[in-house]
């Protein structure tokens, strides 16, 4: 491939080849080749099974019965896959978010942290306005939640754009934070009365809970989160923020010279991060647990971000990937039945994305011959 | 034993595992490659100490096995930044998920086992006398000694030996570097894999010497504090010192402000690290708003070489 002018992609001059030598291979490396093909997820989650499996065999189990399980557990019975299906809203909100901010480069890590306090706003409301009627309840749940997780998403933000501090610090930093607010109130004054003293806040009412899908578990929060890939495929297709979202993406120094502005740009995505990310949060206690307490989430703002890089940012693989990874979820809970522990998941996570940012990469070297 | 004694050992012994990991994290990011992954590797260390401290009563073997098991994990970031020149952001954010993935796994069967025992004490003699100092200074653990020996070596090794002044080159020029003779790619490997194996010490560290047995996520966030601190310090190893016993302090005085029975909610002043980590890195980029900040000139950036300009 010849450099094309004005990019900045390299060809390596072959070097002169030594004499007496029968072969002359070399490594090229071309960083023109942005484009990752489609396999390249597929390997990575592959390879990621497989070094997996010699840890599982290491702990002396069969990784072949343990992946078997896993998948059964996840997609073999209608329960798995309705409870995978769960799983995968709160991915699929967090997952959105995340790769809207992704798209610039703004490393939000805190969705784990927004999908907390997002939780913990809806649950106000249903202690502060225990009596509204059905609609008003769930609308405002919804709007609290989603303001929290924003206004997380911005304490984010603003020391980024104002004070230059790293994002990924700040936002992993608001994760400890708000688990401590959460463990404050459902120990302290959220916790119920009538609750045997268990930390928790009272169970939610009826009117207080999103409708679920006949006698299943699966919630209206589905619902949620494909309206708003359609709505963030659409503004990132037609809209001007959407185009100057695309630009920046592409080339920041572009972007910067069209006179497109940076900051603001930083702080709407992390208004949506963070609010895609507290509605995950509403969804989770009022369509599945039904209260509030610890642990309401299982690391899903950190899956989240495996998720968003797999679909390579886009809405509708996060689709996808969402399912995959809530799968991934359920399997690893339903490995505990036979004596292995659920983190194997999240080992299986770690690895797909090491997997995955070595194969975004791999594809540009080509092994060539030398003249 | 009065309340500042109490603090400024607790600040030690909690600060002693953020100096190896901003130490880590230092050798690393002067090499030029963002280091993120310190939670990961700081959890896979102080797991791997647990794992062959139990199984095999050996302390030594335990610690070396967790410098061997992170400086093979640095190999792996420093392949992924400096061969495949990948995202070093996701690179470093792989290995926290992955550490914290695997530790969990591997960890599961010892989880909850005290460890035989903590890491040895020095026996300074005559100096255990002396009124104060004694006091604090006799309870300094050999790590805690490492670490302050190696605050020196480091800061000679970078500000004034030929070798720091390769490492500088290749984290602020590489292409300088590379016309010079200097071998970017081994330094940025040699360093990478070095800063690891420290960060994984400092895992080590926080099982011996700060809560002796191992449990999940048992860091809580102290690899991300330590991210933040090697921009608190400049990159520097004497200031980072003196930022990670600020921050050792800081960790412990929400404990020792219980124990007087403050009123505060515990869940409240155990978010003072991580808010004062935000609001000291908000100062530090208010202050520096105008000026140069330390950070290596070309972190984060992959070297191609014969790339155009």
């Amino acid at each position: 491939m010849s450099p094309k002018p004005g990019s900045d992609s390299v060809v390596l001059k072959p070097l002169p080849m030594r004499s007496g030598r029968w072969y002359s291979l070399r490594l090229e490396y071309d960083s023109s080749r942005t484009r990752s093909p489609w396999w390249t997820p597929v390997l990575s989650v592959i390879l990621a099974l497989l070094l997996c499996a010699g840890f599982i065999a290491a702990n002396g189990m069969s990784p072949l019965v343990v992946y078997e399980k896993m998948l059964r557990g996840a997609f073999g019975t209608s329960y798995g896959f309705t409870e995978t299906m769960v799983k995968a809203i709160p991915l699929l909100l967090c997952g959105l978010g995340i790769a809207v901010a992704y798209r610039i480069s703004v490393w939000n890590i805190g969705a784990e942290g927004q999908l907390t306090v997002g939780a913990m706003a809806a649950t106000a409301v249903t202690i502060y306005f225990p009596d509204l009627p059905s609609f008003w309840s769930i609308v405002l749940m919804l709007v609290f939640g989603t303001a929290a997780g924003a206004l997380w998403g911005l304490m984010t933000a603003v020391p980024r754009t104002h004070f230059g501090v790293n994002e990924l610090i700040t936002s992993l930093m608001l994760n400890y934070v708000a688990l401590l607010a959460l463990d404050y109130v459902v120990f302290g004054p959220w916790k119920d009365p009538k609750g045997f003293n268990f930390p928790g806040s009272p169970v939610f009412t009826a009117a207080q809970s999103l409708p679920v899908l006949g006698s299943t578990r699966l919630h209206i929060g589905l619902v949620f989160g494909l309206v708003a890939v359609l709505l963030y495929y659409l503004m990132i297709r037609f809209t001007r923020w959407g185009y100057e979202l695309r630009l920046i993406g592409a080339n920041p120094t572009a972007a910067r010279y069209a006179g497109i502005h940076l900051k603001k740009h930083i702080i709407i995505v992390m208004l949506i991060s963070g609010g895609l990310a507290g509605i995950a949060g509403m969804a989770e206690v009022s369509g599945v647990t039904h209260k509030l307490m610890q642990g309401i989430s299982p690391g899903y703002g950190y899956t989240a971000i495996i998720v968003a890089w797999l679909a390579k940012l886009n809405p509708l693989g996060l689709i996808v990937t969402s399912i995959l990874f809530g799968g991934l979820i359920v399997g690893g809970y339903s490995v505990q039945t036979i004596g292995l522990p659920s983190s194997i998941s999240e080992m299986l996570q770690g690895a797909i994305l090491f997997f995955l940012i070595a194969g975004d990469m791999i594809h540009r070297f080509r092994i060539r011959r030398s003249a | 034993m009065d309340f500042t004694t109490q603090l400024l050992i607790a600040a030690i012994s909690a600060g002693t595992p953020l100096l190896l990991a901003t130490l880590g994290g230092i050798l690393t990011e002067r090499a030029g490659i963002i280091q993120l992954g310190a939670e990961g590797l700081m959890l896979m260390g102080a797991v791997t100490t647990c794992i062959v401290y139990i199984r095999s009563g050996n302390l030594l073997l335990a610690l070396l096995s967790a410098v061997a098991i992170t400086a093979l994990l640095g190999v792996v970031h420093s392949f992924l930044c400096v061969t495949l020149r990948a995202n070093q952001t996701m690179s470093g954010l792989a290995m926290t998920l992955f550490g914290s993935g695997l530790s969990a796994y591997i960890g599961k069967p010892i989880s909850g086992i005290p460890l035989p025992g903590t890491s040895p004490k020095l026996d300074l003699g005559v100096v255990k006398q002396v009124p104060v100092i004694g006091e604090i200074v006799g309870r300094l653990d050999v790590l805690t000694w490492f670490s302050l020996l190696l605050v020196l070596v480091l800061h000679l090794l970078i500000h004034h030996t030929s070798w720091g002044l390769h490492l500088r080159a290749v984290g602020d020029n590489p292409a300088t570097a590379d016309v010079m003779g200097i071998r970017v790619q081994l330094i940025r490997y040699s360093y990478v894999t070095a800063g690891a194996a420290l960060i994984g010490l400092a895992g080590a560290d926080m099982v011996l010497a700060y809560a002796p047995t191992w449990n999940e996520g048992l860091t809580a966030g102290r690899g991300w504090i330590a991210v933040g601190l090697v921009i608190f310090a400049r990159w520097n190893p004497l200031r980072a010192l003196f930022c990670a016993y600020f921050f050792g302090a800081l960790d412990s005085i929400g404990f020792r402000i219980q124990l007087l029975g403050s009123a505060v909610p515990p869940y409240f002043l155990k978010m003072i690290p991580y808010v004062v980590t935000i609001l000291v890195l908000m100062y530090l980029g208010y202050r520096n708003r105008n000026k140069p900040s330390g950070t290596p000139e070309s972190l984060g950036t992959p070297y191609i070489r014969e790339q155009r300009f």
